[in-house]
């Protein structure tokens, strides 16, 4: 238990740093207004790697997700510039659900046929891009052929709040119930841990890892719509390349990519941690150029110390070193 | 242990002969896609079998077949390299940097394989020295190395490359064979020899198929990865090179995406992605057959994006169908 | 020695009905009928011990019996009533629970959570309520008496104590039948006694207890009935009364069996390795000896006493913190597997699946791996020389395959167990180790390795066997060097060498006193 609070604590320690950094010379940034702008604008990043997350725990990864993301969010400005009519609400279930079927897609090849998730997600990756090409004929849906309501939704604000930052703390409480409290969350870590045992307790591998993909892909489904609203804009290309930046987020928080490992916490703050340098850098006057290297660093870091802390033990047979490990740990 | 010990011959060397084993492979179905797909390209379009169409043709895949080569290798022993697109953007940036300031083509082949090398070697100490998972390793280079090119250049572009450097990826050898297909075939045969030929090959598979036993069996596993990873990052500066001196212009962004598309072809050739098994055969035409798909639906004017649910489609169709067929049988 | 339908019939002497039943089950695996036709009874309050080879289908039976495997035929019935166990969930709701062999449980969940995962107490809503998951978990360690935390998370348990939530969890189920397969193979002396006074406990609850055991001293102090599988079919049954200790293995093996170890003249040679000093942080100190030419040296200990530890620290996959290795006098560094083999030292492990052979290349690459160097020309293959090599030592140790570029995957424990050995022997090296060489595989080929053991030690190759087998230990060896929990406890030669000498010695019986 020490070792995973640490873990947490380490990079919640290191974002408190950044944040007293940033401050001392340019103490707006942490002004509540703009905390809040910066939590809003993480939010997507926040609540793929969520889905991303119980993902990787299942010894699985994403790489639709960024495509799942566009494909739903082209579907959403289409449908609204074709029926302005239609009810946010009727939107947001349709996102939500055309996410989860194609999250149900990965899931079913890697479930039946057994593919490795890498293959499969490269592929339906590339197949969902495709499609969104099909259905707009490559055209963009713009500003001006979305609805007020669409389009205002995600920035309407609740106690404060806007409703995008909502759904980003609703992600998040939700994730965290469900891992914790839930037969389900509890599958994703024994299943990621040890695979073989998890059959022994009557766990699915295969059915576990669907459920996963089918949540990372609504999850992916909910932010296309919020995304599409939010820019005011959808087209083939929104959010190329985004599907690293959200497994980055979950390495930074010390989700183990062997599986089973890390903590719906550790996501957070990996995404806030990325989140904030995202948006210092032009405040602190660094040109945005400088984030990709500085994303990448923190990759390297993260992975590194994790490392360090799972290195095995072994087995302690000599009697001196088995009396010195029971001081230090149980009971 | 003297041979006269030695009892007679009474298991056989093979069960199946060399040429039944190539009728049930991967390479020959394969291979049955490509003519396929040429001969649908003939009678779909008549612009399609020309000499220098097809050479033309031949671009879309030499530079990432050269990488694919490498990252075969380094999957059949069981890691992965996602930098090799950020290292053809580095790459590409130190060259060109070289070249704002005045290095001649000889310099700049020697930068842009250092860098290559370099990044190769970055990617190998982290992964086997410090025991780290090559596909994040490999997540955070990609976003370290290709970083590196956006702060050096942000929104700009490296144009200056002295004209004799244009030979690399312009040049013609003969006709209508490049430098860079010649440079495709060469290396195809390099790999090739390398891998099913050689000792190295060999402990290449025996790692990726169980690398405890291969270690117990007096390997030196983190050597060889890190041979792999060096031939990877070697591999991106050769590419570096060719789709520099093709394009004659370097920026941030060149290449992006390759990593995936690299990989795509490799799984597409028949290489196991849980490693241990794959041949160079296979790359070789998964390269064609990715090539000739892209050529000939651009010759029908069907845009690359399209293309490219025909390739998503072939990746997991190529290993969905033989396991749809088994337990349809079962 | 079968025992027929009908005679069976007899031994219900008692007017009990069985709380489960299994009725002719079958289950084959690709090329292999891992059971056909088994029949197995158990009652309440009584435990049936099930006695079989490596092979006979044991293990095939509990994951059948937990709903792991299903069966082609047969039916399974609880309390007189059909059932079908689709899955372990299934099992375990009609109160079948299992303490399986290999510890199945999750590093990264907490003792509490790996004693209750897959049937966690719920609360409101439906959700995982871990205040009472804790309390039960609390409570059920109490009642084994296992001194641990709820909270802990597994990965900083010992072994034991991992086996300890093991069981804690089987009892997490009101378990009608409970399933131990080889519950005692990785616990100590004192947690084995426990071990047993939780078995009485349990029968005098009334539960029913399948325990199964290659110990037949541990079947006779506490089962009440056996079943004797033998290669996939059901060979006997009864009351445990009714039998001795040679009927039982008569049934086990099919023929009597005294278990012949090789002559072999003792004549050994020169000091060929000489190890001094050698220690390891956490796994073993002090461990000095040496071994000559022509010699068998034999490792006797517990399990987790630390042979293979010291063993694999010489073959140079852990780095020892201390000591020095000479070999032919001459002082050799050895810091990786590669330079154990250049200086001639060749380790043949315990695990053969995963660091023995190297499933999924053929036999014949199997065999010229540490020896590509011998069959190349400046670093290129030559596929003849290879097939020579293979088929030179393979064929020494009498191989059973179809070809040698078939995959060495698809061949049995034991002559995987061929393909090790020969792949070693290619090297030419000056000391063989052998870690638990004849662990898992059947009788015939196991006397196969014992000859060929001493034929090796007859042209002058040393040999060090790491065994937990006492018979194979006195059968062939010349010395034994006996340790416990990381220390050399003995070393043992001539008339010193006994049954009794080498557990009072692996056990530290009568040290103290």
């Amino acid at each position: 238990m020490s070792l995973l609070k640490s873990r947490e604590a380490l990079l919640g320690g290191a974002i408190l740093v950044l944040l007293v950094l940033i401050a001392s010379r340019f103490p707006g940034f942490v002004a509540p207004d703009n905390l809040v702008r910066v939590f809003t604008d993480t939010s997507p990043l926040l609540i793929l790697a969520l889905g991303q997350t119980v993902v990787i725990l299942t010894r699985c990864i994403d790489l639709s997700v960024a495509a799942n993301l566009a494909l739903t969010g082209m579907v959403c400005a289409m449908l609204n510039a074709a029926l302005p009519g239609l009810p946010v609400a009727v939107i947001l279930v349709v996102a939500v659900a055309l996410g989860a079927v194609m999250g149900m897609v990965n899931g079913l090849l890697v479930w039946t046929l057994s593919i490795p998730s890498i293959v499969v997600t490269l592929g339906t990756m590339t197949i969902y891009r495709g499609i969104i090409f099909l259905i707009s004929n490559g055209a963009w849906v713009n500003a001006h052929e979305m609805s007020d309501a669409f389009t205002g939704f995600p920035r309407a604000s609740i106690l404060g709040l806007p409703v995008l930052a909502w759904f980003g703390i609703l992600a998040a409480v939700g994730m965290m119930v469900m891992i914790s409290r839930t037969p389900l969350g509890r599958a994703f870590y024994a299943v990621g841990g040890n695979p073989h045992a998890a059959v022994y307790t009557g766990i699915s591998v295969g059915k576990t890892q669907f459920w996963a993909f089918t949540l990372s892909g609504a999850l992916a489904g909910l932010c296309g719509y919020l995304w599409v609203a939010r820019y005011a804009v959808a087209y083939v290309d929104i959010a190329g390349g985004f599907e690293l930046e959200v497994v980055a987020a979950c390495v930074i928080g010390g989700i183990s990519i062997a599986g089973g490992a890390g903590t719906i916490l550790g996501t957070i703050l990996g995404a806030l941690f990325l989140g904030i340098v995202k948006n210092a850098l032009p405040v602190v006057d660094v040109s945005p150029f400088w984030q990709m290297a500085i994303s990448g660093t923190a990759i390297i870091v993260a992975v590194t110390l994790n490392n360090r802390n799972s290195k095995g033990k072994g087995r302690i047979i000599l009697r001196r070193a088995q009396d010195q490990a029971s001081e230090g740990a149980t009971v | 242990m003297s041979d006269a010990s030695l009892t007679p011959r009474s298991i056989p060397d093979r069960l199946h002969s060399p040429a039944a084993r190539l009728l049930a492979s991967w390479e020959l179905l394969l291979l049955v896609v490509a003519v396929a797909i040429f001969i649908a390209n003939t009678l779909a379009s008549p612009y399609f079998l020309n000499a220098w169409n097809l050479s033309d043709a031949t671009f879309n895949f030499t530079e990432k077949a050269m990488i694919a080569f490498a990252m075969a290798l380094l999957i059949i022993a069981g890691e992965i390299d996602l930098s090799v697109a950020a290292i053809i953007a580095l790459a590409s940036t130190a060259m060109g940097a070289a070249a704002s300031v005045g290095v001649g083509t000889p310099g700049l082949v020697a930068i842009g394989l250092a860098t290559g090398l370099t990044c190769g070697a970055f990617n190998g100490v982290l992964v086997t020295r410090m025991g780290l998972p090559s596909i994040v390793v490999t997540i955070g280079t990609m976003s370290l190395f290709r970083g590196i090119s956006f702060i050096v250049l942000g929104d700009g572009a490296y144009r200056d490359y002295p004209s004799d450097f244009a030979y690399f990826g312009q040049g013609y050898v003969f006709w209508v064979i490049s430098f860079e297909f010649v440079l495709f075939a060469l290396l195809a045969g390099i790999y090739y020899v390398l891998l099913h030929r050689t000792n190295f090959g060999r402990t290449v598979y025996a790692i990726g198929n169980n690398h405890t036993a291969a270690q117990f069996s007096g390997i030196r596993v983190a050597r060889v990865k890190f041979i792999l990873f060096l031939l990877t990052g070697l591999m991106s500066g050769v590419a570096a090179i060719c789709l520099t001196s093709r394009l004659g212009s370097t920026r941030p962004s060149i290449g992006t995406g390759w990593e995936l598309e690299v990989v795509t072809m490799v799984v597409l050739g028949g290489v196991s992605i849980l490693g241990g098994a794959g041949s160079i055969p296979g790359v070789v035409i998964a390269a064609f057959v990715m090539g000739l798909v892209t050529f000939g639906l651009g010759l029908l004017n069907v845009p690359g994006i399209v293309m490219s649910i025909f390739i998503g489609l072939m990746l997991i169709g190529v290993i969905a169908l033989p396991r749809l067929w088994k337990m349809w049988r079962a | 020695m079968q025992m027929s339908v009908e005679s069976r019939q007899f031994e219900k002497v008692s007017a009990e009905t069985p709380v489960l039943e299994l009725r002719d089950i079958t289950k084959t695996f690709p090329g292999v009928k891992a059971l056909d036709g088994v029949s197995l009874e158990l009652y309440p309050g009584q435990v049936t011990a099930l006695i079989g080879e490596n092979g006979a289908g044991k293990s095939t039976l509990v994951k059948t019996l937990t709903g792991i495997y299903q069966p082609d035929e047969g039916a399974i019935h609880v309390a007189g009533e059909p059932v079908v166990f689709a899955t372990a969930q299934d099992a375990s709701a009609a109160g079948i629970t299992a303490i399986h062999q290999e510890t199945v449980l999750f590093d990264e969940l907490t003792v509490a959570e790996n004693i209750f995962i897959g049937h966690a107490p719920r609360g409101r809503f439906g959700l995982i309520d871990w205040k009472i998951m804790r309390t039960r978990a609390a409570e059920i360690l109490t009642r084994i008496g296992a001194a641990l935390d709820p909270d802990t998370p597994l990965r900083d348990l010992g072994i034991a104590s991992k086996h300890l939530v093991a069981i804690a969890r089987a009892l997490s189920v009101d378990a009608r039948v409970v399933v131990m397969d080889e519950p005692t193979a990785a616990l100590s002396h004192k947690e084995i006694e426990e071990l047993y006074e939780l078995v009485d406990r349990l029968k005098a609850e009334g539960r029913a207890i399948l325990f199964i055991s290659h110990k037949f001293d541990e079947v006779f102090r506490i089962a009440d009935r056996y079943t004797v599988f033998r290669d996939g079919t059901h060979v006997g049954a009864g009351l445990m009364a009714d039998v001795t200790e040679s009927d039982l293995v008569k049934m086990m093996v099919g023929r009597d069996v005294n278990q012949i170890f090789p002559e072999r003249a003792k004549a050994p040679g020169d000091e060929v390795l000489k190890v001094v000093g050698y220690a390891h942080p956490t796994e073993f100190e002090d461990i000095t000896f040496t071994l000559r030419r022509g010699e068998i040296l034999g490792f006797y200990g517990l399990v987790g006493a630390g042979r293979s530890e010291v063993m694999q620290a010489l073959f140079g996959i852990t780095k020892p913190s201390k000591g020095v290795t000479r070999i032919d006098g001459q002082i050799k560094v050895i810091r990786s597997p590669a330079e154990a083999v250049e200086a001639g030292i060749v380790y043949v492990p315990e695990d053969r699946g995963k660091q023995g052979a190297v499933i999924g290349l053929p036999i014949f690459q199997n065999v010229t791996l540490p020896s590509l160097s011998q069959t190349s020309r400046s670093g290129f293959l030559r596929l003849s020389e290879e097939f020579a090599l293979a088929r030179a030592y393979t064929e020494r140790l009498d191989l059973r395959a179809a070809a040698l570029d078939q995959d060495v995957g698809n061949l049995s424990g034991g002559n995987q167990q061929k393909v090790v050995i020969a792949k070693w022997l290619a090297t030419k090296p000056r000391v063989i180790i052998l870690d638990e060489p004849t662990k898992g595989i059947d009788i015939g080929s196991k006397a196969a390795v014992h000859a060929f053991m001493a034929e090796l030690a007859a042209e002058r190759l040393s040999v060090i066997m790491v065994s937990s087998e006492i018979p194979e230990v006195l059968g062939m060896s010349d010395r034994v060097i006996v340790m416990r929990e990381g220390l050399i406890a003995a070393e043992l030669e001539g008339d010193d060498l006994t049954p009794e000498t080498l557990v009072r010695h692996a056990a530290g019986i009568g040290e103290s006193a």
